[in-house]
């Protein structure tokens, strides 16, 4: 029985470390086999586990383009049926199956033990051979693309030119059904095979790389990474090679891991439109969450990469954003660090313009915030991160709720095709600007807002005071020489009038001193001489009312008044005699005219009495309210 | 001299710390935790102007440490408390008010993170570039 001694192998195997490579293993390998095979089975089973995994098995056999049947003849023969698992020994004698089957050999433990080629397995990027337009969903084929790159690298260097199997693109069928895991596995096998294909490639090189990019776009929706970093590798594997004849497009990748070529890009764009079939619109957060966990990248990582290409930090990732958030993922998968800001080739604007011809280097942004506030004309991501603050602010969250209502105010400056030109990426730039100038816009609103809210308080307050030091001091002199100064409550004044605080303090003055002295002619002289306000301060108050309101009088007139005081200097001088004793025309003219701006300065002390009065009712209340509170509380106290 | 911590609600765990002269932390760390009962005060005190878009105080000034303790207030309750030496007087009212506003957007950008969960600390390299380059322009 063909499985009998299968059964012997696989036991002999399994007895050995399975990371001995063939340790125990009967079977005849070439250095070449071996270290091909267990570099296979390093992929299929992650080290520490001692057995292949089922599903990347089985996708890796897929990849080899045989039959079903095939396979499940090679399944069984192989012992891994009957040992219910992928051993190293099994997994050793299904690739020597798979090989000879491939060489056309019946699958039979006896064909293993003959010289066969190594087994072919289809990559993404190999050989146009077994061109599958089918996009299949290349499940994690992805994920492990990266690794396979890596692997690839080295292993190219060990077989270079070794075998040339041609992978046929048959990868995408095995990709589609299996788990993430397995699939990803399968690629990085696939990919290996295709690097060690040197000549083939070359044939192939162009047709490779489309169906490579093919095969990533088919590509499994969510989760697969695995074609872009394959894809970078490989193109950097090529590059390190240089037997391949790459097509033009990869002779960038020797410059920059970050590029995304363009099949890594149509198979972004494919992965893109499995998770949102609009192009133009954006994948949300919790769906691109979801998708990106797939990759097993730890969430730190994740958050980090979703930190680099969400420059507008909506939340959301719009087409170039996704692209290059892949493309993050995938070079970490192949084992590049994450950089600290998004690369120039990774920028929305960039990618925007469809990678055709290097950009004019946008200078790479970083996301860090302190860039982002007050640069307009930068990047969009720079600008948009004040539109969402803006609009959260405006929503007043702070969760993705928020930004999904903002969101959809970005979609409308956001109509960029895919693959248009700069100028277009200029435009939409230029229309992200308008958010931006929205959202600064937004925000001074809301510091106008604020302000505003200040102004309205700043009125009541001349109510309650008079706003300059003058009048704090007249209250004082109030309280002080005044007690009960409640004498008709007219109604609020406006604000004082300037002269007011010089007025109300001679008034204060000619009120204390109102009733000495009656006539003060050289003083007055003097008051109507000097400066109206001097006078007023000056001039002790001789006279009675009539002086009083002299001086209001000539204290509410402005100071410059002082000239035509000197020119009626004359007047008011003979005004003390003349009220008192004959009156002469002029002199009544006068003296009306000093009764008339008496009068004036006269309501204006009265508005000021009221005001003043008010505040020291205010003031009442206010006392009375704390000595209630004091007796309330002295109860407790005493007790 | 500069520290800044994030607390979250309603636990006031810290989100986030970060202090310019490293040492003294646990100091600043006292400090900044006794403030958070003033700056509960002061939310429970404005009820219905919830939304105070900046929340300014100047508290707790010890007299010999000689420091002023700003607090703000975002609308789901995550407090922002900055610590400043006293020293600064160059620090006016309206810088602190446009690093808190700065603080804020940065932390509305860490939310749009779907990787974020609300209530993990705070990891992400952006911020901390930020919070770096403010404190760096203070001190």
């Amino acid at each position: 029985m063909e499985q009998g001694p299968a059964g012997g192998l696989a036991a002999g195997a399994a007895a050995a470390a399975p990371a001995a490579g063939t340790g125990g293993l009967l079977l005849p390998l070439s250095e070449s086999e071996q270290q091909r095979y267990s570099e296979l089975f390093s992929r299929c089973c992650p080290p520490p586990e001692a057995a292949a995994g089922g599903s990347s098995v089985g996708e890796l056999f897929r990849a080899s383009q045989l039959p079903p049947d095939t396979l499940h003849q090679i399944t069984e023969v192989c012992g891994a049926k009957r040992v219910g698992y992928f051993g190293p020994a099994q997994f050793y004698i299904a690739l020597k199956l798979i090989a000879a089957a491939q060489s056309g050999f019946p699958v039979r433990i006896e064909s293993i033990k003959n010289e066969l080629p190594l087994p072919r397995f289809m990559a993404l990027k190999n050989d146009s051979e077994v061109r599958y337009g089918t996009p299949a969903e290349l499940h994690g084929v992805k994920f492990q693309v990266p690794h396979a790159t890596l692997e690839k690298n080295s292993y190219k260097r060990t077989d270079e030119g070794d075998k040339q199997e041609p992978k046929s693109p048959p990868m995408s069928p095995i990709c589609s059904p299996p788990a993430s895991p397995s699939t990803y596995q399968r690629i990085p096998l696939s990919y290996g095979y295709g690097k060690s294909r040197s000549g083939l490639e070359q044939q192939h090189a162009a047709p490779y790389e489309v169906r490579h990019s093919t095969h990533q776009q088919d590509g499994p929706s969510s989760g697969n990474y695995g074609a872009k970093p394959a894809l970078a590798s490989s193109t950097l594997n090529r590059s390190l090679s240089a037997e391949r004849e790459q097509p033009e497009s990869s002779a960038h990748y020797s410059d920059d891991p970050w590029r995304i070529t363009e099949e890594q890009r149509d198979y972004y764009v494919n992965q893109f439109r499995s998770l949102q079939p609009d192009l133009n619109s954006f994948v949300s957060g919790s769906v691109a969450k979801n998708f990106f966990t797939k990759s097993k990248l730890p969430i730190p990582e994740l958050s980090h990469i979703w930190e680099l290409s969400d420059v507008d930090c909506d939340g959301a990732l719009t087409l170039p954003e996704f692209c290059a958030a892949f493309h993050l993922v995938v070079a970490r998968k192949n084992g590049y660090q994450l950089p600290e800001t998004l690369p120039e080739t990774l920028q929305p604007e960039y990618l925007q313009a469809g990678n055709n011809v290097p950009a004019a280097g946008r200078v790479p942004v970083a996301i860090s915030e302190t860039q982002r506030v007050g640069k307009m004309g930068f990047k969009a991501s720079a600008e948009e991160v004040p539109d969402n603050s803006a609009l959260l602010q405006d929503a007043k969250k702070e969760d993705k709720q928020a930004l999904k209502v903002g969101t959809p105010l970005k979609t409308i400056p956001k109509e960029f095709q895919h693959l248009t030109v700069k100028t277009a990426a200029q435009e939409s730039n230029a229309l992200r600007a308008r958010p931006r100038s929205r959202s600064y816009s937004s925000t001074s609103i809301e510091d106008a807002m604020k302000k505003g809210e200040e102004p309205p308080t700043p009125p009541p307050r001349p109510q309650k005071s008079h706003s300059r030091a003058s009048s704090l001091d007249l209250n004082k002199i109030f309280q002080q020489n005044t007690q009960a100064v409640r004498s008709g409550w007219l109604p609020p004044p406006p604000p004082a009038l300037p002269p007011r605080p010089s007025v109300s303090q001679t008034e204060q003055v000619s009120e204390v001193e109102l009733h000495p002295q009656m006539n003060r002619p050289p003083s007055q002289a003097e008051e109507n001489s000097s400066a109206k306000k001097e006078v007023v301060l000056t001039q002790p108050p001789s006279k009675p009312t009539r002086r009083k309101l002299r001086t209001e009088t000539q204290g509410l007139e402005t100071p410059e008044l002082s000239p035509t005081i000197n020119v009626t200097s004359s007047l008011p001088a003979v005004k003390p005699h003349l009220p008192v004793q004959k009156p002469s025309s002029k002199q009544k003219r006068a003296i009306q005219t000093a009764i008339r701006k008496n009068k004036e300065a006269n309501a204006v002390l009265a508005r000021l009495n009221s005001e003043l009065q008010q505040q020291l009712k205010e003031v009442h209340k206010e006392r009375i309210a704390l000595e209630t509170q004091l007796e309330q509380l002295r109860p407790v106290t005493v007790l | 001299v500069l520290l800044r911590v994030i607390y979250s609600p309603p636990q006031n765990y810290p989100l986030y710390i970060r202090s310019i002269p490293t040492e003294n932390e646990l100091k600043f760390h006292y400090t900044v935790h006794t403030s958070l009962d003033v700056v509960d005060e002061k939310i429970s005190a404005m009820g219905k102007a919830l939304v105070d878009q900046r929340e300014l105080y100047l508290g707790l000034l010890y007299p010999t440490e000689d420091y002023k303790v700003y607090g703000y207030v975002t609308n789901s309750k995550v407090k922002f408390v900055m610590v400043v030496d006293s020293s600064n007087t160059a620090l006016r009212d309206n810088e602190i008010r446009s690093m808190f506003r700065k603080l804020h957007n940065s932390y509305t950008d860490i939310m749009c993170n779907p990787f974020y969960n609300p209530g993990d600390r705070i990891h992400s390299r952006a911020f901390d570039n930020m919070v770096n380059s403010m404190m760096m322009q203070v001190c």
